[in-house]
């Protein structure tokens, strides 16, 4: 109980220790916890980024489903447009193309009809210039009366 | 009965008398053999029992620390970095909770504090005669566990706080501005003489409270256990009760010693704060 240079003795101690913990003991520690402070504060801002992120992709997988959808309806829509113009232009050639046909054919017996024709005045002119042969009983001459038979052949 | 009587007191005596190495009346070195011995020999000599467990249990603390300290990793701790880590947080919570100043100092003097005082207030719940009954068979007269009732121990670290408040006093506020501060306070430069004396008793109070408190508290509560103890030898009631009141007193300590530890570092940290404080 008596006060003696223990006094002095557990003053140095005290402050050695003091020193070596300062020194060696306390800064390593608080980096430490420092450290792992700032990884779970990153890690969670990470989760947080990542969770934010995949709201945004989900939000945007949405978004080009629907695009897509509205493109594929469009384009369902646009073809077929397209194929009743097709069917419809179609349609219309056919028409023109039948008309056409039918005009060149129409055209043709008229031709035919014309040539027929053609051909029965000449055969009657024949059989006309013939039987008037006949009747006078001599001959024509084609020559001499070729404007008189021009007359009776388109008289016909 | 008389003689009875005599040696409780030659055992509470033999309790409270430190292990002490100086010079003899005679001019020889060596162990004092009695509490008149141990008192001849004046300042210069040294309780080697509050020597020796402060600094085992100083080097322990350390030890372990710094064990943790070298391979302390950001990764999952293992046990015994999350103690470590547990008791660093709960003092550096304690240091910003009181401390506003800057100061790397500070926190590590508030973790040296309270564990080894801690450690040191730990030693009075080991059974009084265990330690001391070893020394006493290896031919030591005297053995005290518990440092912290010693009061070379606690003003030893009472006064290594002090200086550190007169020196970071002086440091932040220069001479003029803490001779100022004892000076010029509470009741302006008129009243100088009574601020001298109002702020002198305060500063010094400081060291003496903070040391007679822990000593005061270790020094009875290991009064109490010797008390306890002295039960032992008074029949099988007594022995019995004593067993069961030494339990009770230990569990109720465990809660003391933690206190102590804490108190002194606190006050230590609210010293350092004031030291650190301007105030114009």
């Amino acid at each position: 109980m008596n006060i003696n240079m223990t006094l002095i003795g557990q003053s140095i101690t005290f402050a050695l220790f003091v020193w070596f913990c300062m020194r060696f003991v306390w800064p390593p520690i608080v980096a430490a916890l420092e450290t792992r402070r700032k990884e779970i504060a990153d890690g969670l801002a990470a989760a947080d980024r990542g969770r934010h992120e995949l709201e945004l992709a989900s939000k945007r997988s949405v978004e080009s489903l629907q695009n897509a959808k509205q493109r594929a309806s469009e384009i369902i829509a646009l073809a077929e447009k397209r194929a009743a113009e097709v069917i419809e232009q179609s349609k219309q050639e056919a028409k023109v193309e039948g008309e056409r046909q039918l005009a060149l054919a129409q055209a043709e017996i008229q031709q035919e009809v014309h040539r027929a024709r053609e051909q029965l005045r000449e055969q009657v002119a024949g059989l006309v210039v013939a039987g008037a042969e006949k009747i006078l009983r001599r001959e024509v001459d084609a020559k001499a009366h070729s404007a008189l038979l021009e007359e009776i052949k388109s008289g016909i | 009965m008389s003689s009875e009587a005599h040696s409780s007191a030659e055992y509470i005596k033999h309790h409270l008398q430190n292990l002490t190495f100086g010079q003899h009346a005679d001019g020889s070195w060596g162990l004092a053999h009695s509490v008149q011995e141990a008192k001849e020999m004046g300042f210069f000599a040294i309780n080697l029992d509050t020597m020796g467990f402060s600094i085992l249990l100083g080097a322990v603390f350390l030890f372990l620390f710094h064990g943790v300290a070298k391979s302390a990793k950001a990764g999952v701790p293992s046990g015994m970095q999350n103690f470590v880590e547990w008791v660093v947080e709960f003092i550096d919570g304690a240091v910003r909770g009181s401390f506003t100043a800057r100061n790397n100092m500070v926190a590590p003097l508030a973790l040296t504090i309270f564990v080894w005082i801690f450690l040191m207030n730990l030693m009075d719940l080991l059974p009084i005669d265990w330690i001391p009954g070893l020394a006493t068979m290896l031919g030591l007269p005297y053995m005290k566990v518990v440092a912290t009732t010693d009061p070379n121990a606690t003003f030893g670290m009472s006064l290594a706080v002090f200086f550190l408040v007169l020196y970071y006093s002086i440091k932040m506020k220069g001479v003029g501005g803490f001779v100022g501060e004892l000076t010029l306070q509470p009741f302006g430069k008129w009243g100088l003489p009574a601020n001298l004396l109002l702020e002198g008793v305060n500063l010094i109070a400081k060291p003496v409270s903070l040391a007679l408190r822990l000593f005061g508290n270790m020094y009875a509560g290991e009064m109490i256990f010797i008390l306890i103890a002295l039960m032992f030898s008074g029949g099988a009631v007594l022995a019995l009760t004593g067993g069961v009141l030494q339990w009770a007193w230990a569990v109720f300590h465990i809660l003391i010693i933690t206190l102590q530890a804490f108190i002194f570092m606190t006050l230590t940290i609210v010293y350092m704060d004031m030291a650190h404080q301007e105030h114009h």
